[in-house]
Order: structure tokens, then sequence, then C-alpha cells
């Protein structure tokens, strides 16, 4: 009998095309998604060489990074820098025969939006693409990994990546989280706990009854989170959940190919008995609503927490990494979470920028304004996540709460387009990352949930959505 | 891609843990399609001040430390995003080694792809290299991959390991899309088998 193995051994064994001793192995890889801002160099690199693109048919590209979301400025690039690569992607595909979901089509959005939307994300599969946050395709049972350009160049000549092979790591997460506690939250905790560095060298697969539970959506934002403590990887086994969102989906698998592909599928979950490098478990039940109020991720605390105290910290390192943080954050230790009120609020991300996301802030926002302080935008992940979000009207309720309705984009999750915050302006986010600058320079980020930034928008400082009032009766 | 065999040079020292791939380099200078030229903008929000000027805390607008190409730095160095501009502005201001307790991952592959050697050694071991380089600016280092030793004239010496393979392609600065392309008959005998619906 063979040995119990898990879920990433079965996907890299499955994926090795060789394996020389003292060398990386070389993996195949299924799916490479390609974007405008990691990816010129590595088509100049391979234009020098003379060389072409290996799997046209298993590349797809999309440009989300620096596209304004306004409908006014959507074809309208005023920056000439990152038209120039915007444009650079268009010559490139075309030159190389990539197929290419450029702005004004259907299909654009957020790279790690629309693969899992069309149907190219299923399980089984290896993916790549040049961004950290390729781990989100994870959450259907692919072995979804972000890389640099230089291996952007090798992915396209060669369709395989070199890699050392990581380590395995489960998380499991026992019990339901209770109501108002989401698939970010979930993510926030386990980076808390582990640390941004506690995934390292490691795939991490979630498991456990609160995993299970989680929509496709949520799976995915907690697959996302992953390279936020680290792991060069995250993954959750294919299940029902999964093979639903994935059927009829325009790149699935279709009529007797779906069957053996579903039977293929149902294949790949960790064995009883396979052996993991690292274990880690949490209790989702225990669990609260988190804020993060640091520069990194793993500076995060229940929201009925309080800023800590730098000297608390354990060592000295930590200790002038906490001052230097909340020194940036302009937070005083000891300050209650739910007393730090904001300026701004961005809902959308590869993140949390799905439809699921969107209802879940529409239904706290529904019959509130938003605090008259407060700017809030909301920015869909793709043009589907809008048009299903405008056919359920859920436009409707932003708008009249006062917020601002954006076209699909990465936005201000990372400033690379013109939704920047401003010096000083403090922000909740339902984006992945709190660095220093990442929105904006001087900007303050709080990562937060969906319905945490949209409850926080009404109050105008954060507060715990479990004691929202909803409206939901309202029309 | 540049051998390296033996480095000699000043070190610069950025012992704080968490130095994310953001600061190295701000995503304002993502937008160019050039692979060169990003030293200019390293550290940029660290290193200049709203007007334009430099900040003059900053280690590397300290004379000294400019002339630096080795980096010392904290745990879990290069975090973040995956972005290749960062061991590209490094390597583009003169940075050839980075010596840190620990590396993120996409960033320690990804200098490794641009000649850029990344030392792991102890924290202990770092934070005394730190220590010299702060109290005596000018402090040099000879990292040599050949026999992985990192060693100055006040008598540290410290050995360290790294990826056989890595160390190879490093020594000889060798391409990695050559090498895997002289498996391309593995490369096809997979796509023949590959599991397809």
């Amino acid at each position: 009998m063979s040995q119990p193995r898990t879920l990433f051994e079965k996907l890299w064994d499955s994926h090795v095309v060789r394996h020389a001793e003292g060398e990386p192995a070389l993996l195949f890889i299924d799916l490479h998604l390609v974007h405008e801002v990691t990816s010129p160099q590595a088509f100049e690199g391979l234009r020098i060489a003379g060389r072409k693109v290996r799997r046209t048919d298993l590349t797809v590209a999309t440009v989300d990074h620096n596209i304004p979301t306004t409908t006014a400025d959507r074809f309208r690039i005023t920056d000439l820098v990152a038209k120039q690569q915007v444009e650079a992607l268009r010559a490139n595909c075309a030159a190389f025969g990539i197929e290419l979901f450029d702005v004004g089509t259907v299909e654009q959005g957020i790279v790690h939006v629309i693969g899992p939307e069309l149907g190219y994300t299923q399980p089984g599969k290896t993916i790549v693409c040049g961004d950290s946050h390729t781990s989100t395709h994870g959450a259907f049972g692919a072995l979804a990994i972000g890389i640099g350009t230089s291996e952007v160049e090798h992915v396209l000549a060669t369709q395989c990546l070199q890699q050392h092979k990581p380590k395995a790591m489960r998380v499991r997460v026992d019990g339901r989280l209770p109501e108002g506690v989401t698939a970010k939250d979930l993510a926030l905790a386990i980076i808390g706990k582990i640390g941004t560095d506690g995934g390292a060298g490691h795939v991490i697969e979630y498991a456990g009854e609160a995993v299970r539970a989680l929509s496709m959506e949520g799976r995915m934002t907690l697959c996302n989170l992953s390279i936020e403590s680290g792991a060069r990887a995250g993954m959750v086994a294919p299940d029902e959940t999964t093979f639903a969102y994935v059927k009829g989906r325009r790149a699935a698998p279709k009529g007797a190919g779906w069957d053996k592909a579903v039977a293929y599928w149902r294949t790949l979950a960790t064995d009883e008995g396979a052996r993991f490098d690292k274990e880690v478990s949490l209790n989702g039940s225990e669990l609260t609503p988190y804020v993060t109020w640091g520069t990194n991720p793993g500076m995060v605390s229940p929201i009925t927490g309080r800023v800590p105290n730098p000297q608390d910290a354990a060592s000295d390192a930590e200790r002038s990494a906490l001052e230097r943080a909340l020194s940036y954050m302009a937070l005083k230790p000891g300050t209650q979470l739910t007393d730090i009120a904001i300026d701004r609020v961005f809902i959308g991300s590869c993140t949390n920028g799905r439809l699921d996301d969107l209802r879940a802030a529409a239904r706290v926002l529904r019959g509130y304004k938003i605090h008259p302080k407060v700017h809030a935008m909301i920015v869909p992940g793709s043009q589907a996540v809008k048009a299903a979000a405008e056919q359920e009207g859920l436009h409707r309720i932003f708008l009249e709460a006062g917020a601002e309705w954006r076209e699909s984009g990465c936005s201000m999750c990372l400033g690379m387009n013109p939704d920047i915050l401003q010096p000083g302006q403090r922000c909740a986010a339902t984006s992945n990352r709190n660095f220093e600058g990442r929105q904006g320079k001087g900007g303050r980020t709080h990562l937060v949930s969906p319905a945490m930034a949209a409850a926080a928008a009404v109050a105008g400082h954060f507060t715990d959505v479990r004691a929202w009032q909803f409206k939901d009766q309202e029309k | 891609m540049k051998p390296l065999r033996v480095h000699k040079g000043i070190t610069v020292p950025m012992h704080k843990i968490n130095i994310d791939t953001d600061q190295i380099i701000p995503k304002q200078f993502l937008k160019r399609i050039e692979r060169t030229g990003y030293g200019d903008f390293l550290f940029y929000d660290w290193r200049f001040r709203p007007d334009g000027s430099e900040e003059p805390s900053f280690v590397l607008n300290h004379p000294v430390f400019r002339k630096g190409s080795i980096l010392i730095g904290g745990r879990n160095f290069g975090c973040g995003s995956s972005r290749e501009h960062a061991p590209w502005a490094l390597s583009d201001f003169g940075i050839r080694v980075v010596i840190a307790p620990s590396f993120a991952d996409i960033f320690f592959n990804n200098c490794a792809k641009n000649g850029m050697l990344t030392v792991i050694l102890s924290e202990e071991q770092v934070a005394e290299l730190a220590r010299r380089a702060q109290e005596k600016p000018g402090h040099q280092l000879t990292v040599d991959l050949e026999n992985q030793t990192v060693s100055d004239d006040q008598g540290f010496r410290a050995a360290f390991l790294i990826d056989p393979f890595k160390r190879h392609c490093l020594l000889h600065g060798l391409d990695d899309i050559s090498l895997t392309l002289q498996h391309e008959a593995d490369i096809e005998a997979f796509e023949k088998k590959r599991v397809q619906f």
C-alpha cells in the first residue's frame, strides 16, 4: 500500500517533470496568469533571447493594477508611465499570442478574481502568477504559487517552474465561526497566531469544520492571505462546494470530461494518516471580528481589544518594531480599537472584492448613511462581480448610503492607479496589507472584513459588527 | 547574469524585522517597463522627505553607507509583495549581498535570479554584524561563496549554508531558462501524459 499523502503532495507528485539530485524540481504549470505590472520585463527577456511562449493555451492575461476605476477615466490613463505599461501588455499579448481580458471587456477584473470566475482555476492544477496573492487559487485545491518576474519569464518560455519542495503545514479550525465573524477574521486570527513568517517555507492546508463551512468566496479570502503569514501557498481540499462553484463556468470541463474531472478531484483530499511537518489548530467558535492596528497583518487584535503597549513586547527587536508601527499609525498604547476614528473606507481587492463580500457590506449599509466625515469607496473585483451586484441592486444600497461605486481593479489596495490615501488619512480596508505607505504615502491602513468596514463607515470609527442593528426588512 | 564568487564590501546596518518589499521599492515605481534604473527609488519613502530632499537620518543617506554593498537586515527580510523590482532596486543601488536571520521565500528566490546572494546567519551573528556596521561606518566584510564563509578583519568569521544548485548558478552566473530548456524532451514527454479534461 502506498504511503498516505497530503493534498499538497498529491499535486506536487503529479506535476514533477524532472527532479535530479541536488537540484530544484521542475514542476509543470497548468495555468499561468499574467498582468501588466510584473510581466513587461519578462516578455522583453523572451524577445532578447529570441524565445516564444511555450503554451499560449495555458496562459491568460488581464489588466488590473494600474487601471483607473472611475467610469469616466476608464480608458484614459493620464499617468503616462502606467499607460505605457498597460500598452506594453497589449502589445506583448498580441505579439506572443496570449488571450488578454482588456479593460472594456466583460471578463476584465483582478487576476485572482477572474481566474476562478471564468473557470480557469480548478482543483488539481498548478497555477502561477507574478503576484504574491496567487495563493488565492489554492481555495479550489490547486497548488497556486506567487512568483517574481524572472520566474514569469521562465514559465512563459518553458511552462515549468523550478521549485524546491516546500514543507507541509496544516491549520485546523474546528467549530463554527459565530455570526459576524468571517473568513477574513479567521485569516487575520491565524496570522496573528503564527506570525508574518509563521508559514515561511510551507504550503498551508486549511482544514476543519469552520473551513469546510466556508463558501468558495470565503475560502478564497482565507487562502489569499496565506502569503501574509509567509506561506508559499494555501490550500483547501476540493469538495461539493468547490465542484458546484466550478461547474458550468466557461473554462470548466464539460460533458463526460466533467464527470471524469470530478472523479479525479475527489481523489485529491489529504489521506487519513498523512503527515504534516507542522500543525496548528484554532477553535473557530471562539473567534471575533479582528482589526489590525499596526504596519503588518500580524499586528492584529479582536475588535474588543486595545492597542498593545510596546513595553510588553517579548524582545528588543519586537519592541522597536511596535514603537515604530504605533508612531507611524499615530496610535497610543491602550486605546480601545472601537475608539479609533477613520477618514476613508475601501471595500474591494483580490482579498474581499467578490459578490459575497459586497453582499455582506450591503447588508450592513442598508438603510444607513455613511458618516459625514468618512469617504467610502466600493470597488468590485471584476466586471462580472459588478454586473452581478447591480443585478441584485447592491449598488443602489451603496449609493444611497453615500459610498462611491466604482469599476473593477486593484484600486486602493496598493494605489498604483489614482486611488490613494492622502498622508495622515486613516482607512478601514478590506484588502491584504497594512504596510507603511501601502495605500498611499503616509496613509494608515487597518485591515478588516467587508462587514466591519461597512459598519465603520457608518459609525465613523471601528465598531463590533456583531452588535449591528441590521435593517434587512426595509426596501 | 554576473557571476559572484567572493565579494568584499562595506556593510550597511538595517537590522529591523519584517522589512517588506513595499518599503524596499514603493508601488509608484512599479509602472516602469525596464529592468534597470530602480536604484534611485530604493527605500524611497524612508530615504526622501515629502519635498524630495534626503532624510539625513536614514542609513543609506550616510556618506559612508551609501557606498555599501552588503546589507545587514532583520528577520523575515523582503516579506510581502512578489515584486522583483525589490532586488532590482537593491542591485541597481549597488547591493550584492543581503545577510539576515531569515528571508521571505519569494524575495529569496528573486534575489538569486538576479545574481544577488542572500546569506542566512543566526540572530546573534546578524546582530553582531549590525553592531559592527553601526559602530564603525565603513566596516568591511568578505563574503566567500566558494567556501561559504563570511568574515572581517576584526575576527568575525561565520560559515553559511546554501542550496548547492543555487550556489552553482550564482558562481557561474547561469541563466535558469537555458538550463531548463536542456530538458525540453522531459517537458514534452510530460505534456503528452499530463491529466486533462
